[in-house]
C-alpha cells in the first residue's frame, strides 16, 4: 500500500517546521494563503468602494465646491507622500525578491526601509491633518469656513455645506487609508522580527509574499485617492 | 452498516480529547469552534425571541399599554438587529457549515483554523457590544439605522449598535473567506466539484456574498457613526447630504443578506430531503447553478427595498424587471425537491418534517415576495405587515426550520447522541403550526393597511382580532422552539448513543464516528463515487429508533 | 385606481394559490405514495433537462405578466394628471400640515372632494415620513429638503385613514390621520367657511417682501430670469445641461441658487436657507407656478417631482 497521506503529512512535517497540521503539502498550504489574501483584498475593495461610491455622487453633484476643497490641500505634500509610498511598494518588493534569493539580513534592510516610508507617509499625513485643522477646514465644526470661491469662476462663492462634505470624505477616505497603512507598519514591524529570526527564505516566504501583497494595495488605494482628492480641476 | 455502537467515553473524541476551559477558548478545531458559536448563536436567538414576544403581548391590545412608545421601538429594533445579524446570518453557516464542511470535503480542519476562531472571537465582541447597547438603554433606530432619524435625531446608543454589527459583519466575511479558500483547496483527491454536496455548494455562494457585500454595509456603518459622533453630513439634508445615498449602500448589503440567511438553509434541504426519500437530488447541476444564480443576480435587485423612497421611476422598473428574475432560481429549486421526491422512499423522522415545513413556507413566503416585486402592489403593501409576514415566512419558515431540520439531522454526529424521535416529531409540528398561526394573519392584516413598526393602533381597532391571532401563534411557536432546547440539553447525558451513520446516509461526514475525532479522518479519503449514492447504499433508514 | 392594483393582487392570489396548492398537494401525495414500503426501493432519478427548461420558462413567462401589470400601475400612479389640485404637505414628528392652495390649512385631516385628482406636493421638516392611504392605495416616502408627490382621486365620500409609514421616531404611530372625502357641494362649503389667503397669494407677498422682485422683474432688465411662464418647461443652463423647471427645481433655486444657473445670468442670487420656512417655500412655489398658468387653456405638462438618484 503505498504511504498514506497522514505518513506523508508527518514525513513533511518534519521536514518543514512551517507546515501546519491540516494541509498535506507545503504548497498546498503557500496555495490557500495566497488565495485566502487575494480574497482579503477583494472584501478590501468593497469596503472602500463604499466611500468611493459616496464621493462620485458627490462629486458629480457638487463640483464646484469639490474643487474648491481640492484647491486647498497641498499639492505638494500629497505629491511627495504619493512618491513616499511607491517607493515602500518597491522596497516591499525587494524584500520579497531578497527572501526568494535567499538573501536573509537584506530582508531586515528592504522592510526597515519599507517600515520608515510607511512612517514618513503617516507623518506627512498628520501634517496635512494639522493643516486643515488651522485653517478651521474640519467639518462639522461650528468654526468650519472654506473662503474663497469654486475655482475659474470668481463669481460663485463657495457652498460651505457642500465643502463640509469634501472634507468629511477627505477625512473618512484618507483616515480610513491611513489606519491600513498603520496596521501595514504593525505587520511589518511583526514580519521583520520573523525576518530577523531567520523565519523567511527561498522554500518559505509566503507571510512576506502575502504581507506585501496587502501593501501594495494600501498602496494602489493611495493612487486613486491622489487624484480625487488632491487634483480636482487643478490648472496651472 | 450496523457498526458497534461504542460509548463515546471510551474511545478519542474531539470532546473528550482535552478538558479545560483553555482548550475550548483557544481551540482552533472546527468542530469545537462550531459548538462555541452554537452557544453563542442560541443565546441571541432567545434574546431576540424574548423581545418578539413582548412585541407580540404589546399588540393584543390596541392601545400601547404594555410598555412606552420608546421602549416599543427599541424592541422591535433589538428583536430585528439581534436576530438578523446575531442569529440569521450566523447561525447556518457557524454552526453547521463550520463543523461539517471539512468533513464533507475530506479534509481535517478549515484553510485557516486560527481565522475561524478569530472569527469567533469576532462574533462574540460584537455580541458584547450589542448586549451593552441592550442593557445601556437600547436603540431605536429600526434595524435598517434610516438617515437622518438615525444620525440626528434619536439620543439612544446608535453608535454602538452600529458598531456591534460591525464587529459582527468582520466575524461574517472572514467565515466566507475561510469556506471559500477550504472549498478550492482542500478538497481530498477524488472530491471533484461536481461531487460535493449541495451543503457545501450552498456556503460556497454564501460566502461568496458574504466577502462582497459584507464590506459594504461595514463603511456604511462606520460613515453613520462618524457622522452621529463628527456632525458630518453625508447622509443628512439639512447639512447638505443625501438621505437615499444612505439606503441604496445599506440595501446593498442588507439584500443579499437575505440570500447570506437562506442559501444555507436550502443546502441542508438538499442533504436532508435526499436522505429521508433515499434518492440522489434531482437536477444536481441545476441546483448547485440556482445557487449561484441566486447569489449573483441577488446583487442586483436591492432598490426593490425602495420602490417609494423617492427613486426615479424607470430606475424602479429596472430593479422590479431583476427582482422577478431572481425569483426564477429559487422556483427550480422548489420544483426539484419536489421531484425528488417523486418516486423515493420516504420515512417521516423528525429533520424531514422540517425539510417539509421549510419547501411548503418558502414556497409561500418566495410567492409572497413576486407580490412584493410587482410594483404596483408593493406601493401598497410596502412598509406594511404584508412585508412582515413575507419576510418572516422566508428567515422562520424558511431558515430557522432549516436550521432545526439540520440540528436534528446532524446532532447525533456532533454529540454522539440521538435526540428523541418522538418530542422531535412533536416540537415540529408545534413549530410549523404555531409559526402559521402567527404570521398568517399578518398578510391580510398588512392588505388591510396595517403599518409597521407601530406601538399602538387604536386608531384602528378594527386589527385587533387578527393580531390576537398573531400572538397567540407565537406562544405555541415559542413553546416549539424551547423544546429542543431542553431535549438536546437532556440528550447528551441521557441521549441514546449514536452509531457512526444512524441515518445510513450518504456523505463523507456519515463514514467517520460520531461524534468524530480531532482530525476527522485517519486517513484521508479518495472519493471514487458520486454525491447522494443512495443506489449504492444498502440499507434504507432504520425507522425504530 | 384602488381598482387596478385589487385586481393584480386578486390575480396575484390566484396564481400565487394554485401554486401553493400544487406543491403542498404534491409534496403531500409524494410524502405518502412514496413512503417507505418493504421490498421497494427508491428509483434514482438524475433529472431531466426538459422539465428544468419547462419549468424555468413557464414561471419566468407568468412572471414577466406581474411585472408589467405592476409596471402600468406604477407608471399611472407616479404621474399625476395636468390640471390635479394641488395640495402642499409639511410633514413633522409628528403630524401631517396640509396647506390647500386657496389658503386653508389642516393637521391631521385632508378635505377633499370627490371626481377631482388630487396631487400632494409634501416635504419634510426633519426625518422620512411617508404618506399611506391605504382605501386609495397609494404611499410615497416624504423627504427632508426636497419635495416628493403623490396623487390620488376619491370616488366615494367617507373617512379614511391616513398613516405615517416610515418610522420616524417615538410617537411614529401617532402619526395618523383622517381623509375627509366630501361631495363637491359639501366641499365648496367647507371650503368657502374662513377667509383664507390663496397660497399663490401668501407666496407673491412673499415675493416682495424677501426682495425677490428686485431682480426676477416681467421685464428684460432684470438681473434674474423672468419667472413668468416658466414652470413646467424647459430651462437651459450655463453649463449646457436643459432640465425642467418643476418644484424641487424651483426650491432648490431659493435654498441654493448656485447650484443651476440659468444660461446667460450670473450667479449674484443669494441664499435664503435658514431664513424661510417650509410652508413659506411652498407658497412661493406655489406662486412662481400660478405665473405659468393660464386661465384657460390646455394643460401643462406637469411634471412629477424629478428625484435626485
Amino acid at each position: 500500500m503505498p504511504t498514506s497521506p497522514a505518513a506523508t503529512v508527518q514525513g513533511e512535517a518534519h521536514e518543514n517546521p512551517a507546515l501546519l497540521h491540516h494541509f498535506a503539502t507545503a504548497e498546498q498550504q503557500k496555495d490557500a494563503a495566497s488565495l485566502g489574501m487575494w480574497i482579503f483584498l477583494v472584501t478590501e475593495v468593497m469596503f472602500f468602494g463604499g466611500m468611493f461610491c459616496a464621493y462620485l455622487v458627490y462629486r458629480y453633484w457638487y463640483f464646484g465646491d469639490f474643487a474648491a476643497g481640492s484647491s486647498s490641500i497641498s499639492l505638494t505634500l500629497g505629491t511627495i507622500n504619493t512618491a513616499v509610498l511607491i517607493c515602500s511598494s518597491l522596497t516591499v518588493a525587494m524584500a520579497v525578491r531578497c527572501a526568494q534569493v535567499g538573501k536573509q539580513k537584506a530582508i531586515v534592510v528592504c522592510l526597515i526601509l519599507t517600515i520608515i516610508l510607511g512612517l514618513a507617509f503617516l507623518g506627512i499625513k498628520g501634517v496635512e491633518y494639522y493643516q486643515k485643522f488651522a485653517e478651521n477646514h474640519i467639518p462639522g465644526q461650528a468654526s468650519f469656513h472654506l473662503d474663497g470661491h469654486v475655482p475659474r469662476h470668481p463669481d460663485i462663492p463657495v457652498n460651505q455645506r457642500h465643502a463640509q462634505i469634501y472634507f468629511s470624505l477627505y477625512f473618512a477616505m484618507t483616515g480610513m487609508h491611513a489606519l491600513h497603512m498603520i496596521i501595514g507598519v504593525g505587520l511589518f514591524m511583526y514580519l521583520m522580527y520573523k525576518a530577523w529570526k531567520g523565519v523567511y527564505g527561498p522554500d518559505y516566504y509566503t507571510p512576506l509574499e502575502n504581507g506585501g501583497l496587502y501593501w501594495h494595495f494600501v498602496d494602489i488605494v493611495w493612487i486613486y485617492l491622489f487624484p480625487l482628492l488632491y487634483l480636482i480641476d487643478r490648472h496651472p | 452498516m450496523a457498526t458497534a455502537v461504542l460509548e463515546s467515553s471510551e474511545r478519542e473524541t474531539y470532546l473528550n480529547r482535552e478538558y479545560g476551559i483553555k482548550s475550548w477558548l483557544l481551540t482552533v478545531d472546527h468542530k469545537r469552534i462550531a459548538l462555541l458559536y452554537l452557544i453563542g448563536i442560541t443565546l441571541f436567538f432567545f434574546i431576540g425571541g424574548f423581545f418578539a414576544l413582548l412585541i407580540r403581548l404589546e399588540l393584543l391590545t390596541p392601545a400601547g399599554d404594555l410598555v412606552q412608545a420608546d421602549t416599543y421601538n427599541k424592541l422591535f429594533t433589538m428583536h430585528g438587529q439581534v436576530m438578523v445579524f446575531f442569529f440569521l446570518i450566523p447561525a447556518v453557516p457557524a454552526v453547521l457549515g463550520n463543523f461539517l464542511i471539512p468533513i464533507m470535503i475530506g479534509a481535517r480542519d478549515l484553510a485557516f483554523p486560527r481565522i475561524n476562531l478569530l472569527s469567533w472571537y469576532l462574533y462574540m465582541g460584537g455580541g458584547v457590544l450589542m448586549l451593552y447597547t441592550i442593557l445601556n438603554g437600547g436603540v431605536d433606530t429600526g434595524w435598517t439605522f434610516y438617515t437622518p432619524l438615525s444620525t440626528e435625531f434619536l439620543k439612544t446608543n446608535v453608535v454602538t449598535a452600529a458598531l456591534a454589527v460591525f464587529v459582527a459583519g468582520f466575524s461574517s466575511i472572514l467565515t466566507g473567506l475561510n469556506f471559500i479558500v477550504t472549498t478550492h483547496r482542500m478538497r481530498a483527491p477524488g472530491m471533484t466539484w461536481n461531487r460535493l454536496p449541495l451543503f457545501v455548494w450552498a456556503h460556497y455562494a454564501t460566502s461568496l456574498i458574504q466577502i462582497l457585500g459584507t464590506p459594504v454595509l461595514a463603511i456604511t456603518l462606520v460613515l453613520v457613526a462618524l457622522e452621529r459622533v463628527f456632525h458630518l453630513g453625508i447622509f443628512n439634508p439639512s447639512l447638505g447630504g443625501d438621505p437615499l445615498l444612505f439606503q441604496h449602500l445599506f440595501w446593498f448589503y442588507s439584500h443579499p443578506a437575505v440570500y447570506i440567511m437562506i442559501l444555507p438553509g436550502m443546502g441542508i434541504v438538499s442533504e436532508i430531503v435526499c436522505c429521508f426519500a433515499r434518492k440522489r437530488i434531482f437536477g444536481y447541476k441545476a441546483m448547485a447553478m440556482a445557487l449561484l444564480g441566486i447569489a449573483v443576480v441577488g446583487f442586483l435587485v436591492w432598490a426593490h427595498h425602495m420602490f417609494v423612497a423617492g427613486i426615479s421611476l424607470y430606475a424602479a422598473m429596472i430593479f422590479s424587471l431583476l427582482s422577478y428574475f431572481v425569483a426564477v432560481p429559487s422556483a427550480i429549486k422548489v420544483f426539484n425537491w419536489t421531484a425528488t421526491m417523486y418516486k423515493g422512499s420516504i420515512t417521516y423522522q423528525t429533520p424531514m418534517l422540517y425539510a417539509f415545513g421549510f419547501v411548503g413556507l418558502f414556497t409561500i413566503g418566495g410567492l409572497t415576495g413576486l407580490f412584493l416585486a410587482a410594483l404596483g402592489i408593493d406601493v401598497h403593501v410596502t412598509d406594511t405587515y404584508f412585508v412582515v409576514a413575507h419576510f418572516h415566512y422566508i428567515m422562520v419558515g424558511g431558515m430557522v426550520m432549516a436550521y432545526l431540520g439540520g440540528m436534528h439531522f446532524w446532532w447525533p454526529k456532533i454529540s454522539g447522541r440521538m435526540y428523541p424521535e418522538g418530542w422531535g416529531r412533536l416540537a415540529a409540528l408545534l413549530v410549523f403550526v404555531g409559526f402559521n398561526l402567527t404570521f398568517f394573519p399578518q398578510f391580510v392584516l398588512g392588505y388591510m393597511g396595517m403599518p409597521r413598526r407601530y406601538w399602538d393602533y387604536s386608531h384602528m381597532p378594527e386589527f385587533q382580532i387578527l393580531n390576537v391571532l398573531s400572538t397567540a401563534g407565537a406562544t405555541v411557536l415559542a413553546v416549539g422552539y424551547l423544546l429542543p432546547m431542553i431535549y438536546f440539553l437532556w440528550s447528551m447525558r441521557y441521549g441514546k448513543p449514536a452509531p457512526a451513520n444512524p441515518w445510513n446516509a450518504a456523505g463523507l461526514e456519515w463514514t467517520i464516528p460520531s461524534p468524530p475525532t480531532t482530525f476527522n479522518f485517519d486517513e484521508q479519503p479518495v472519493v471514487t463515487w458520486e454525491a447522494y449514492n443512495y443506489d449504492e447504499i444498502k440499507e434504507e433508514v432504520p425507522v425504530a429508533n | 385606481m384602488a381598482n387596478n392594483v385589487d385586481a393584480l393582487f386578486i390575480f396575484l392570489i390566484v396564481v400565487s394559490g394554485l401554486m401553493v396548492v400544487s406543491i403542498f398537494t404534491m409534496v403531500i401525495f409524494f410524502a405518502v405514495r412514496y413512503r417507505r414500503q418493504p421490498g421497494r426501493r427508491a428509483q434514482q432519478i438524475d433529472g431531466s433537462h426538459a422539465l428544468e427548461i419547462t419549468w424555468s420558462i413557464i414561471p419566468f413567462c407568468v412572471f414577466m405578466v406581474f411585472f408589467i401589470w405592476g409596471a402600468l400601475i406604477y407608471f399611472r400612479e407616479r404621474t399625476p394628471p395636468a390640471d390635479s389640485t394641488e395640495v402642499y404637505t409639511v410633514a413633522k414628528q409628528w403630524m401631517w400640515k396640509f396647506e390647500h392652495m386657496e389658503g386653508q390649512r389642516e393637521i391631521n385631516e385632508l378635505h377633499v372632494p370627490t371626481g377631482r385628482d388630487v396631487k400632494m406636493i409634501m416635504t419634510s421638516q426633519d426625518v422620512i415620513h411617508s404618506f399611506f392611504i391605504p382605501a386609495f392605495r397609494i404611499k410615497q416616502d416624504v423627504l427632508p429638503g426636497r419635495y416628493t408627490v403623490a396623487w390620488f382621486r376619491a370616488t366615494k365620500p367617507g373617512t379614511y385613514h391616513l398613516f405615517c409609514a416610515e418610522y420616524c421616531g417615538t410617537m411614529h404611530s401617532g402619526m395618523v390621520g383622517d381623509v375627509v372625502v366630501m361631495e363637491p357641494k359639501d366641499y365648496e362649503a367647507w371650503m368657502g367657511g374662513g377667509g383664507n389667503q390663496p397660497l399663490a397669494l401668501t407666496g407673491e407677498k412673499l415675493f416682495s417682501e424677501l426682495g425677490c422682485v428686485t431682480c426676477h422683474r416681467t421685464d428684460t432688465q432684470g438681473r434674474g430670469p423672468n419667472l413668468v411662464g416658466i414652470f413646467g418647461k424647459p430651462v437651459l443652463l450655463e453649463d449646457g445641461r436643459t432640465i425642467t423647471a418643476d418644484e424641487n427645481y424651483v426650491r432648490e433655486s431659493i435654498l441654493q441658487p448656485a447650484a443651476k444657473i440659468v444660461n446667460g445670468y450670473k450667479p449674484i442670487m443669494p441664499t435664503f436657507q435658514g431664513q424661510i420656512s417650509d410652508e413659506q417655500l411652498n407658497a412661493l412655489v406655489a406662486y412662481v407656478k400660478s405665473l405659468s398658468q393660464q386661465p384657460s387653456g390646455p394643460a401643462k405638462n406637469v411634471a412629477a417631482a424629478s428625484p435626485q438618484p
